[in-house]
């Protein structure tokens, strides 16, 4: 897909990278990246640091010229315009806020830049809007080094949201802030995303925040694309360990394969324990690997019945861990090694908790567990 | 001890500095400029204004050095800024050092063998032999303003580069991005941004300049031959050929007020420029 008149200006795309490759000398920082941003939507770029996630964000802005592949904004190349002419904006990690400027003169920047110029009065109006858009309307006349770490964030999203870019770019916003206001911040960035309607493309590590505010999660690794999704898709179908390992806790666990219908697979794992997983997979390895959610699996006693419509994995538990709303065990399962399960507070209420070394069941129901791509 | 005592004491020795190696000259020099020269040269005691009303002979020494010395900061303002520039912001980091290192090499030799070799690179052999190969003919430099200007912004150019690389160096370059990401063309946000946060490192080192090339004698008295001399060289000649120590000290204390009035000045540009509070830089 390098045939530039093969893209159709749909619409619903936004920019879209094709192929778009980045090498830094030996490092190849971005690997033939191929992805449509649609109109209006909230993606975020999730990773590692190093993973290409930042790469990808300034190839979108324009402080990087992809070595190979495009990069499309409203079906146009824009691989060879410079930043200063692409209809997006970007609010930076550490807000790179200009000190020599007071507040409302750093948000009337962009407007100031326009040619040709812009009537004062109007860039007065528009700058008062963006200020009161972000709850800081009395704060224009302002030092930036007067303001505390939460308002110069907020101070960087006026100065972006007043050119009503086609694109906001978020480069790690969040990563300065303490805990508590990052939650308060996620969500006005969320609220502010609806009521303005612009596109959003956050570059983050914090998996908790692409999955609290995604619309889709493009995960990467490495440079490349390991897969994109909404947050819902990418945790309950994670393709590879990479995926799995990155949203939420995952147990791997090698099996066999032994068979495959009607959108299920059995598989034989640990020391003979056969287990019923949800999806089957799209190749015919026998030998694989099964990622199952720690809460997905629960505990019994040893004497216990026999639940029906599960598997019974004979196991010690080796830590417990409490945690309010559920209990973290980690187990060691005969055969398999060491796996977690997480019990709510209410079923462990119910059925009662188990001690370190105590020697139980990991109960694994059926249609849970799905086997994870071969690793390329 | 009590803290306060102990605090007392250990600004001893400062105060102690200050009261002897910055007060007292004062004093001497102020007291002197209102004596009187004694019939053998030196001073005599006594309380006049004389000296001070005598300010004019030295006219044209105060001419050159208002004139010479803020021509002189701007022209090394204006070769410095481009190479500090270029240091601050082009350069790779591995040539980096080598590069700021060759800029400090000249200070290793005397300002004084360094100017004599200006005599012979203005002299009669020099670039002017070269002009004539052209077809210029009788172009004098030697002992003109020329000299003088060459000879100060050649020596004090270091001195003007360091502070303004120090202030190119440590600005945060996420900020021309972001100026960039809001629209503006790279040689706009040089003027909007880059200029304005180095106004600081600017307005340090054309001070440090402005400061010495008001007291400098030794590269007049060298390029200007004698023609194209500064208050310096009026002092030199004073105190020590016609030992006319009063009306010495009457220059000297002239031109400590020309000083402070620049200080003040400089002080008020640095607010006017809006440099932030931590960033003013030497003064």
């Amino acid at each position: 897909m390098t045939d530039t008149t093969t893209h159709v200006r749909a619409p619903e795309v936004v920019a879209e990278f094709v192929g778009a490759t980045k090498r830094f000398g030996e490092v190849l920082a971005a690997d033939r990246i191929d992805l449509r941003i649609r109109r209006g939507e909230f993606l975020s770029f999730l990773g590692p640091s190093g993973c290409g996630k930042t790469t990808a964000l300034r190839m979108l802005a324009g402080f990087e010229s992809p070595t190979a592949g495009e990069v499309l904004i409203d079906g146009r190349d824009v691989s060879a315009v410079p930043a200063h002419k692409r209809p997006v904006n970007m609010v930076f990690q550490h807000y790179a806020l200009f000190p020599h400027m007071t507040v409302a003169q750093n948000v009337g920047y962009g407007l100031r830049q326009r040619r040709p110029r812009l009537p004062r009065r109007e860039i007065e109006l528009k700058v008062a809007k963006a200020l009161a858009t972000v709850r800081l309307a009395d704060f224009g006349p302002r030092r930036i080094w007067e303001m505390s770490g939460g308002q110069q964030q907020r101070v960087a999203l006026a100065r972006a949201i007043v050119n009503e870019p086609k694109i906001l770019l978020l480069d790690e916003p969040m990563a300065a802030l303490d805990a508590k206001l990052r939650g308060e911040m996620q969500r006005e960035l969320l609220d502010l995303q609806r009521s303005l309607g612009i596109t959003f493309v956050l570059v983050t590590h914090d998996q908790e925040e692409a999955l609290a505010m995604s619309d889709r999660i493009c995960i990467m690794g490495k440079g490349r694309i390991a897969q994109v999704g909404t947050p819902q898709d990418l945790y309950d179908r994670p393709r590879s360990r990479y995926v799995a390992d990155f949203v939420g806790k995952a147990n791997i666990v090698s099996g066999q394969i032994t068979g495959r219908q009607a959108g299920l697979a059995q598989a034989v794992v640990g020391n003979g324990v056969k287990v019923v997983l949800r999806d089957e997979p799209d190749d015919d390895r026998s030998a694989a690997e099964i990622a199952v959610r720690p809460e997905a699996l629960s505990l019994a006693s040893r004497d216990a019945a026999a639940p029906e419509r599960a598997a019974s994995l004979p196991a010690r538990v080796t830590h417990r861990t409490f945690l309010g709303d559920h209990t973290e065990y980690l187990l060691v399962a005969e055969g398999i090694g060491p796996l977690q399960v997480n019990v709510p507070r209410q079923a462990e209420r119910a059925l009662g908790g188990h001690d370190v070394g105590a020697s139980v069941h990991v109960i694994w129901p059926e249609g849970t567990g799905l086997v994870l791509a071969a690793d390329d | 001890m009590t803290q306060s005592r102990a605090r007392a004491l250990l600004l001893t020795p400062a105060g102690l500095w200050y009261a002897a190696m910055l007060l007292l000259p004062l004093a001497v020099v102020l007291i002197f400029s209102f004596g009187e020269r004694s019939a053998i040269g030196g001073y005599a005691p006594g309380f006049t204004f004389e000296q001070y009303a005598n300010l004019p002979a030295r006219f044209a020494a105060f001419r050159n050095t208002l004139t010479l010395a803020p021509v002189g900061t701007v022209a090394a303002l204006v070769i410095a800024y481009p190479l500090a520039y270029f240091l601050a912001v082009k350069v790779s980091p591995k040539w980096k050092t080598m590069l700021l290192v060759l800029v400090i090499v000249p200070f290793w030799t005397s300002i004084l063998i360094r100017s004599y070799a200006w005599i012979f690179l203005l002299g009669g052999k020099g670039i002017p032999a070269l002009l004539e190969s052209i077809g210029l003919d009788d172009v004098r430099l030697l002992n003109t303003p020329f000299a003088v200007l060459v000879g100060i912004v050649y020596g004090y150019l270091p001195l003007m580069v360091f502070p303004i690389y120090v202030a190119l160096e440590k600005l945060d370059k996420r900020l021309l991005e972001a100026a960039a990401d809001l629209g503006t063309p790279p040689w706009r946000a040089f003027l909007q941004i880059t200029l304005p946060l180095s106004m600081p490192g600017v307005l340090t080192g054309s001070m440090l300049v402005f400061i010495l090339l008001m007291g400098e004698f030794l590269i007049p008295a060298i390029l200007g031959g004698g023609k194209v001399f500064f208050v310096g060289n009026a002092l030199v000649d004073l105190f020590l050929q016609s030992r006319n120590w009063a009306f010495g000290s009457a220059v000297a204390v002239a031109l400590v007020g020309v000083m402070l009035i620049t200080v003040g000045v400089y002080t008020r540009l640095v607010k006017r420029f809006g440099a932030s509070r931590d960033d003013v830089g030497l003064m």
